[in-house]
């Protein structure tokens, strides 16, 4: 005896013919391709970078998607509103990205039919003061879940998420999801290449969450623009182009074409070290 | 070697309309592909005494050698009431990778919520425990990839405290250390709970010596223990670090309190 449907008695191929295979896989003699999966991304995004501040929170990340070392579109936007109190940053794989965006667009449609009460009044000046409006920390569960459930099924979305907004108590919130489903939070957060090279320059400036409810606005795009900066000076799948986003209680700002500023390889004489110099 | 493919099976029944095993070897993987797990790092530790458990866990979170965080939280209050688990009696924690530990976390959760809703009354930390091992083993085979401790109070009013390994295996203790620096906190742990290796100076040498016996140990020292296994865990284990989470369980109810440790 054994576990095939032969030995269980499925009708005998003598009499009614064999068994016809075309659903199987073709491992197995049928037509089907085996199912694939995303093993690797393919046109991705580099680093998305944020810092929360006193009122709110600065999210950036730049225009470009890679193809490999191809810099193969050069104006694709990751970072994505959702609603007046949230803003999600993509990093890594870019159809995966607009997959999510998808998601989240028709997620909002859905609330904002739910939500009578808010519905009314999104338009107006009081927006934010409706309680129905999902805030960013409800957003980042959201994400997460999604993002947990697609990665235990094999099946990934290949990307790094900040969720940036206000929390349910008009707090600034600043969250991290992965491919992974692995959640984080901190004043200061930075995927891919950034959690090198610019999750350093923000940790000193916002040491902890104290520090981060005493930094101003000003401070804290000043503090992002310069690391945007750095990540150009030695990412090499960045760009010079750049999206940057700020939401507090007035809601989201977005600039999606800011050039960098004041670049210089001033510094570079000074570096020491490494390299072919003597000393 | 094809025709190792072509074989016929060793049976007895009758033959197949399709043939029962691969006609084609697969092909050698191209790159590493995609992996389930990561290693989020930090620590854990339980002691249980007479009449109060304490868990205790660093507040850091890595991925490699980079921190992603200096403050997420390993220690969960597990039933109550709402999201905030108001009058919990039960403490999970857990350790290894941070995204099953969250989901494993909010499984236990609503169990426990919907068996005093089911029952109307609080589940004990036996049953919860017992359940927690069914809920591990439930994934024997795409494993949750934590250690988990449990901690409370058990229906005597002593500490209850259990530790478990990814797949369900488990025990009651009177302390466990769990996570990256288990190796370096356990045997600290073996010598100042259960007093592995002391002697008592009085008795003889060589087989006479006697063992001192171990008894559970008042809160404050307990604490003192924790706070010390911790301290030097930090100095030798570059995982550990940040924050310091401890949740004592007594019938009084659960008091949380968070402390630093170096950032280092």
């Amino acid at each position: 005896m054994n576990h095939f449907p032969e030995a269980w008695g499925r009708p005998r191929d003598e009499i009614y013919g064999a068994y016809n295979p075309t659903y199987l896989p073709s491992s197995l003699g049928g037509a089907h391709q085996p199912t694939t999966r995303t093993q690797s991304p393919i046109v991705t995004g580099t680093s998305v970078l944020a810092l929360k501040f006193s009122t709110g929170v600065v999210i950036a990340a730049d225009n470009l998607a890679s193809y490999g070392s191809l810099a193969r579109f050069t104006d694709v936007h990751r970072l994505k509103p959702f609603n007046k109190r949230a803003v999600v940053g993509f990093g890594g794989d870019v159809s995966d990205m607009q997959y999510l965006d998808r998601l989240l667009n028709s997620l909002d449609v859905e609330e904002n039919y739910t939500s009578s009460t808010g519905d009314s009044k999104q338009g107006g000046e009081e927006g934010l003061v409706d309680a129905p409006l999902m805030s960013a920390k409800n957003l980042h569960t959201y994400l997460a879940k999604v993002m947990y459930k697609r990665r235990t099924d094999f099946n990934p979305l290949w990307n790094a998420l900040l969720i940036v907004g206000l929390d349910d108590q008009s707090q600034p919130f600043l969250a991290s999801a992965d491919l992974l489903g692995t959640t984080f939070s901190a004043p200061s957060l930075a995927t891919g290449f950034g959690a090198h090279l610019a999750q350093p320059i923000l940790r000193r400036v916002v040491p902890n969450e104290a520090a981060s409810r005493e930094l101003s606005r000003e401070k804290a795009v000043e503090a992002i623009k310069e690391c945007m900066k750095v990540l150009f000076y030695r990412d090499a799948r960045s760009m010079n182009e750049y999206s940057i986003a700020v939401v507090d209680e007035n809601g989201v700002e977005l600039s999606e074409n800011e050039k960098l500023e004041n670049q210089s390889w001033a510094f570079a004489d000074r570096i020491k070290g490494y390299g072919t110099q003597v000393v | 070697m094809a025709s190792l493919f072509h074989a016929p099976m060793p049976s007895t029944g009758p033959g197949y309309s399709f043939s029962a095993q691969p006609t084609a070897a697969s092909a050698p993987r191209q790159h590493a592909g995609f992996y389930p797990y990561t290693d989020n790092g930090g620590s854990t530790l339980g002691i249980s005494g007479a009449t109060f458990t304490i868990l205790a866990g660093d507040t850091r979170s890595t991925s490699g050698y980079n921190i992603n965080t200096r403050h997420a939280p390993k220690l969960f209050k597990i039933g109550g009431e709402g999201p905030d688990n108001l009058n919990a009696r039960i403490v999970l924690s857990v350790v290894g990778f941070a995204a099953d530990g969250n989901a494993l976390k909010e499984r236990l959760d609503t169990v426990v919520k919907m068996y005093r809703y089911q029952h109307g009354k609080e589940i004990s930390v036996h049953a919860c425990a017992q359940r927690l091992s069914h809920i591990l083993y439930g994934k024997r085979f795409f494993p949750y990839y934590v250690t988990a401790i449990l901690g409370g109070l058990d229906e005597e009013g002593k500490g209850a405290l259990y530790s478990y390994d990814p797949v369900g295996s488990y025990e009651r203790e009177q302390c466990r250390a769990a996570g990256a620096a288990s190796s370096l906190i356990m045997p600290f742990l073996d010598n100042q709970v259960n007093l592995k290796n002391q002697y008592d100076p009085m008795s003889g040498q060589g087989l006479e010596k006697v063992q001192r016996v171990p008894e559970p140990l008042p809160k404050e020292t307990v604490e003192e223990i924790v706070r010390d296994a911790f301290t030097s865990a930090v100095e030798r284990h570059i995982e550990v670090g940040d924050g310091l989470q401890m949740m004592v369980i007594t019938k009084e109810g659960i008091e949380e309190t968070f402390s630093p440790l170096k950032e280092d």
